[in-house]
């Protein structure tokens, strides 16, 4: 056969698979259906759409080029710019975009039924996110790596720049107040968890000083040693209750914002071999070892899924876990996994330095994404095969559950579930932890992660198990908290420093300080607001986070637009308008609806204004226990919808700005860019280049 | 190459800790006396705290 051939036949199959897999979701309702024709689904649509589409935009559309010489080889100065080996470079891309995202949203959008969130999380990745994530790693390639900041500012305007700056920021400050929400509300009232992930601190601490002191560079073996040591933390966590730790480690939301705040600060001005780069070994490896088991733990149980395909909180929008309808609610809760925003900012970030083919950009930028997507489908399928009414006992906020056993079996069986105090109980006892009310997803992905890996690999452990992904998650979030602090912190710094020179200086501490500190408090406050809002935290800031991200998309794909007419490109414009049209459809529909709905249950000032009616007459209205609590659910809506109204008007202006060169552009058949005329390249083809002597790495 | 050392080899080269053979190697073929490992790695530990890199959510 010749390879041709072969290759027909590869691909007819590949696609059979796809198509049978497709088929039987669509057609199955009412009976059981095995979790892995998701799990084929998906694998099948990724090969084909990494196989057939990427190719199309990297020949076609893009045209890269491997002749040119990227930035890594013209600029190579063995730290920041340096060719790397493409396969190193996608784990590197990989780890940094794959965060708790993808974990975190599908488990929340599961109440809308295992369907919903597959077909998103699916067509979103193939068609948006990695065409954006690939399209972006590209332009900032051709532009000596510049940043999405950058390449706003000098491709669109000064306008469009500025708004883009002022929501960069913005939205990474919601999007590490939500996602240290998530650690916090997993946390809470847990021993067992803060005394495993209090443990990873000290860890970290060591394996720096181990690096830095007594062995230099032995990255694998500090690393191994670490590993071995979250273990015992993870297993020592089941004895806290006989060591007479419990008490002490039992420790409110309140309590816990404190300490994450006061992490935050520190971790972000100690030295970073001391904290970061050690607990991001461990977060990077620990990341991808249990997506790998994960993976082979679902093949293994074969688990059936729970919910149904469609469920009615699609349709009337009167979910718990989150208000709204299918559109556009599901599109902007699940971001991450589908389409993300923030990735932009990696793909214009390090990435692009680093890159030492065009050609690469296809595997790192598209296929890194794809990997990100079967992560958030393995996180949707570990939400839709526990107990239904489990799920929803679990995700409720406290203000409907009551926060007891009694209050969320009434709730869950008044949403038509069928569920038991015994139920309920047993599920608790078996990981050892309370479960009602245990809101941000992260303790409901680690249910799910329990039943599969029980399932699987057999053994009484289902309590380690739900500890080891709550870990897992907390790790990574804490990483990402340190990393996001610091990195606010550096444009802070960097923006005074336009007026106030030495403030840039990133070595003088007052201004080092100084700026961790306003970036701490930004997003602490954003914290505290979830922690405390009697109408829960997810519940209020989850559709903030998850707009603020598609936003930053809908940022990113303009520019995307904006460079296809600047160069001429406008037969293939389509390529990154079709997403953004779809971005912007979503985002303002679902802005809008955030601010000007009259349905209290969405709309933030409707919100704020039915407390604030009841207030004024004397009236205290559920969940609220008092008059302090009905204050402070008029101040935090009237926060939340002030920042959504800001975010969407900044990507008005920003599109607005865009729009104007779209005309021009348009209008002359091509503009003037920035990107850097053709040098030829020496490397050889595969890009491979002898290494500098000393280099970023990381 | 086992499967096993293909992974031992790509987890050196993930975590940078290859970067140090590649530098005496360097070192060596130009006949240039290198610098210790600790001052090695200090140096790239230097180059990280300047230019660290958001991790998405």
């Amino acid at each position: 056969m010749t390879p041709k051939a072969r290759s027909i036949v590869v691909w007819t199959l590949v696609a059979v698979v796809g198509a049978v897999c497709w088929a039987v979701l669509a057609l199955s309702r009412g009976e059981d259906v095995s979790a892995l024709w998701i799990l084929f689904a998906a694998l099948s649509s990724y090969l084909i759409a990494y196989r057939f589409y990427s190719r199309f935009l990297a020949r076609t559309v893009l045209r890269l080029d491997d002749t040119r010489a990227t930035p890594a080889e013209r600029l190579d100065d063995g730290a920041d710019f340096e060719v790397t080996d493409k396969r190193v470079l996608f784990g590197h891309h990989f780890a940094a975009i794959a965060g708790a995202g993808p974990l975190v949203g599908p488990v929340l959008a599961a109440q809308m039924g295992y369907l919903p969130g597959t077909l998103w999380i699916i067509v979103g990745v193939i068609f948006a996110g990695a065409v954006q994530d690939m399209v972006v790693l590209f332009l900032s390639l051709r532009r000596d790596g510049k940043s999405l900041g950058q390449m706003v500012r000098e491709e669109i305007g000064v306008v469009g720049g500025t708004a883009a700056l002022i929501a960069v920021f913005a939205i990474m400050i919601i999007i590490l107040a939500v996602l240290s929400l998530v650690v916090v509300n997993a946390l809470a009232e847990s021993p067992w968890g803060v005394f495993s992930i209090g443990l990873t601190i000290p860890i970290a601490l060591f394996m720096g000083c181990y690096l830095r002191f007594v062995r230099p560079g032995r990255v694998l073996e500090v690393t191994g040693i670490g590993v071995v040591l979250l273990l015992l933390a993870i297993v020592g966590g089941g004895y806290v209750e006989t060591w007479g730790l419990a008490d002490s480690l039992t420790l409110s939301k309140e309590t816990l914002t404190v300490c994450l705040v006061v992490y935050g600060f520190v971790a972000s001005i100690l030295p970073v071999w001391l904290l970061l780069t050690p607990r991001d070994y461990l977060s990077t490896f620990m990341k991808i070892g249990v997506i790998l088991l994960l993976a082979v733990g679902l093949v293994l149980a074969t688990p059936v899924l729970q919910n149904d395909a469609v469920t009615s909180f699609a349709t009337e929008g009167n979910g718990p876990v989150f208000a709204g309808k299918l559109f556009p609610f599901l599109f902007i809760t699940i971001a991450c996994g589908a389409l993300s925003g923030f990735h932009a900012l990696i793909a214009s970030g390090t990435t692009p330095k680093m890159v030492g083919k065009e050609s690469h950009v296809r595997m790192i930028g598209y296929g890194g994404m794809l990997m990100e997507s079967f992560v958030a489908i393995s996180a949707l399928i570990a939400a839709s095969v526990i107990d239904q009414g489990l799920y929803f006992a679990m995700n409720a906020p406290a203000g409907m559950t009551g926060g007891t056993v009694e209050g969320a079996v009434e709730f869950v069986n008044g949403l038509g579930f069928t569920l038991s105090p015994d139920q309920l109980n047993a599920a608790a006892a078996a990981v050892e932890e309370e479960l009602v009310s245990r809101t941000g997803g992260a303790p409901t992905l680690a249910l799910g992660i329990s039943t599969i890996f029980s399932d699987a690999f057999g053994g009484n452990l289902a309590a380690f198990w739900y500890h080891f992904a709550i870990m897992f998650e907390a790790l990574f979030i804490l990483t990402a908290v340190d990393a996001g602090t610091r990195v606010g912190r550096f444009m802070v710094q960097d923006t005074v420093g336009n007026v106030w020179k030495r403030y840039a200086d990133t070595t003088w501490k007052p201004a080092a300080w100084s700026a961790s500190a306003v970036v701490v408090a930004c997003w602490g406050y954003m914290l505290y607001v979830g922690v405390t809002d009697p109408l829960g935290g997810i519940n209020q800031l989850f559709p903030l986070f998850g707009i603020a991200n598609q936003l930053l998309a809908a940022i990113a794909l303009t520019l995307c637009v904006t460079l296809f007419l600047k160069h001429g490109w406008t037969k293939w414009v389509w390529v990154p308008a079709v997403p953004l049209a779809w971005d912007l459809v979503t985002t303002m529909t679902a802005s809008y609806q955030k601010v000007f709905s009259s349905d209290p249950t969405i709309g933030y000032f409707a919100q704020a204004d039915r407390y604030r009616e009841a207030r004024d007459v004397g009236e205290v209205l559920a969940p609220a226990a008092d008059a302090s609590q009905m204050a402070t659910v008029i101040t935090n809506s009237t926060v939340n919808g002030v920042l959504q109204a800001s975010f969407a008007v900044l990507v008005i202006v920003i599109v607005a700005n865009a729009a104007v060169i779209w005309v021009r552009a348009l209008r002359a058949g091509s503009l003037p860019t920035t990107e850097v005329p053709h040098v030829p390249s020496q490397l050889p083809p595969d890009g491979a280049q002898e290494r500098e002597p000393v280099g970023a790495g990381r | 190459m086992s499967a096993l050392a293909a992974v031992r080899r790509y987890l050196r080269d993930f975590t940078g800790e290859s970067r140090w053979d590649a530098y005496v190697e360097r070192c060596e073929r130009e006949g240039t006396e290198p610098m210790t490992r600790r001052a090695f790695e200090r140096h790239r530990d230097a180059h990280r705290e300047r230019s660290t890199q958001g991790r998405c959510c």
